[in-house]
């Protein structure tokens, strides 16, 4: 037996039977199911308005019930309370609904219809991304609406630097979404999810100084906040609300991306494998 | 003919914290184009597993299939193409209307927008839809529910229907009316049908042919017809004394089947 020989001629690479995932087409089709879905959740959302003033009814609380506390407060920053407040706001609104968003597929688990899309010819990251995109879509229209409050209590901030804070949403809300799709696909029930959920988020939430600035911090409670990504990501937005867009903001955006750059492709490749 | 399903040896092992479990041992099944074939077992014989490796939803760990002519572990998204599954909970969201499933589930099919509406309307007027068509999901009876969950899985003319349990939960007369239709999708369309069902009296009155599986293997395969007369001795005794003597098992579905022990 001889053993087997490289194809003589080298010129004509086999072309794959299906197309790869980087085929123009297989691009085109991702895209398309993704706008799909996108609409799909979008409708539902839009539907359900009140799952949108929902999720923005805890920071909404806290700007009217606790900024109005902080005005005199000395919170070592720059700008106002107002600046300092409602970035922390912006952060915190995107991580709890960010954090939930894998409730949703949960129930859709239960009552079959994950598997019922999943038999259809659908791009099976589509069902993660398409899902994502709505999530980003909403968490920038009640940010947008949290900033318009935050306005009518006396913020100021320029606008650039609002246009940046919402950036930073959208960029934490893609992370932190595709990890809480992940977990929903990894657990059966919303027994399951919820505390995983909760235990993560409080901890993450407290040490990102969203409420007040870690700089009031004992060292030993700066030190571990420095170990959680969502701190760089506020102090970003609180420094774009005060329009230094320098090295704070490039921090948070590392971090941000970071994050990003971890959990999307690790919620990918749980999509593509889960079931076949 | 070339058989719209053929596996070889598919199998299907699990790995749990307490060992592994060989839920699927080795299936060998041949089903050609529009039988109606019916799919038997008791409760953890493997016939849910197998049916999840037909349709593409679990990966085999051993064996290999074609299903409508496509490769099951080669070409998953092939086979999703061509084949239609209804699963016993349905998978609409209640919350949402009837049209918007129909139209969403066409497009995933990747119907363009026009045809998936055309389509949407043909198969509402087809199953009886058609004025049922902006109700919310909820808002369906359980008969109307099925038939709406049957079209899901019909939009894009797959050669193949996967139906599991389809009637469980149904009314008796609701039952006897998918069955008909279940006949109807076959005659009309060419449609081949593969379901599982607890029912034995669904399986003799609906189904070519049956397959029994138990212990994760092919155990009895024919006609009701041969079935009763090689396991229960005449084709006149039930489905049921075949079964008992074929699976040494009384009932396929202890929950669910309304016969006293």
């Amino acid at each position: 037996m001889s053993t087997p020989s490289a194809p003589s001629t080298a010129s004509a690479p086999a072309a794959p039977a299906t197309p790869g995932p980087n085929t123009p087409s297989a691009s085109a089709a991702l895209l398309a199911d993704t706008l799909l879905i996108f609409g799909r959740y979008l409708r539902q959302t839009l539907a359900a308005r009140v799952g949108l003033v929902f999720g923005l009814l805890q920071p909404l609380l806290f700007l009217v019930l606790f900024g109005p506390l902080l005005r005199e407060v000395p919170l070592g920053g720059k700008g106002d309370s107002w600046q300092t407040l409602v970035p922390g706001l912006l952060v915190q609104l995107g991580l709890f609904s960010a954090a939930f968003a894998g409730f949703g597929i949960l129930i859709e688990k239960q009552q079959g219809i994950l598997e019922r899309m999943r038999v259809t010819p659908v791009s099976r990251v589509a069902l993660l991304l398409g899902r994502v995109l709505k999530d980003i879509v909403q968490l920038l229209v009640q940010s947008l609406l949290l900033v318009l409050v935050g306005v009518a209590f006396g913020l100021r901030a320029p606008i650039l630097g609002m246009l940046v804070g919402f950036g930073f949403v959208a960029l934490m809300t893609a992370s932190i979404a595709s990890l809480s799709y992940a977990l929903a696909m990894r657990v059966d029930s919303p027994q399951e999810f919820a505390p995983v959920v909760n235990s993560v988020n409080l901890p993450l939430m407290l040490l990102s100084g969203i409420l007040l600035p870690m700089s009031l911090a004992p060292d030993w409670l700066d030190g571990l906040s420095r170990a959680n990504p969502l701190r760089y990501v506020v102090l970003a937005v609180r420094s774009a609300f005060v329009g230094d867009y320098g090295g704070t903001v490039g921090t948070g955006a590392l971090a941000a991306l970071g994050l990003t750059a971890v959990s999307v492709p690790a919620a990918v490749r749980l999509f593509r494998r889960a079931g076949a | 003919m070339t058989p719209v399903i053929h596996t070889s040896g598919l199998a299907r092992t699990f790995h749990t914290k307490r060992g592994t479990v060989e839920a699927v041992r080795g299936i060998d099944l041949t089903v050609p184009a529009g039988e109606i074939l019916g799919f038997l077992g008791p409760n953890g014989a493997g016939k849910t597993t197998t049916l999840r490796m037909l349709t593409t939803l679990l990966a085999p760990t051993g064996g290999s299939a074609a299903v409508a002519g496509h490769d099951l572990l080669r070409d998953p998204a092939g086979v999703r193409r061509r084949i239609g599954y209804v699963a016993q909970s349905g998978g609409v969201d209640p919350g949402v209307s009837v049209r918007e499933e129909l139209t969403t589930q066409a497009r995933l099919y990747r119907l363009d927008r026009a045809a998936a509406r055309a389509r949407t309307a043909e198969l509402a007027a087809e199953l009886d839809l058609a004025d049922l068509l902006d109700r919310p999901c909820a808002a369906l009876s359980g008969g109307q529910r099925r038939r709406l969950d049957i079209a899901m899985g019909l939009l894009h003319r797959p050669e193949v229907l996967f139906l599991d349990e389809p009637t469980t939960g149904l009314d008796p007369g609701s039952r006897v009316d998918l069955w008909a239709l279940v006949r109807r999708i076959r005659d009309d369309w060419g449609t081949t049908v593969f379901l599982t069902t607890h029912y034995l009296d669904e399986a003799d009155a609906l189904a070519d042919r049956l397959v029994v599986v138990d212990h994760g293997r092919v155990v009895a395969e024919g006609t009701a017809h041969a079935l009763k007369t090689e396991y229960a001795g005449s084709p006149d005794a039930s489905l049921q004394d075949a079964f008992i003597a074929i699976t040494g098992r009384r009932v396929p579905a202890p929950a669910e089947t309304p016969i006293a022990v």
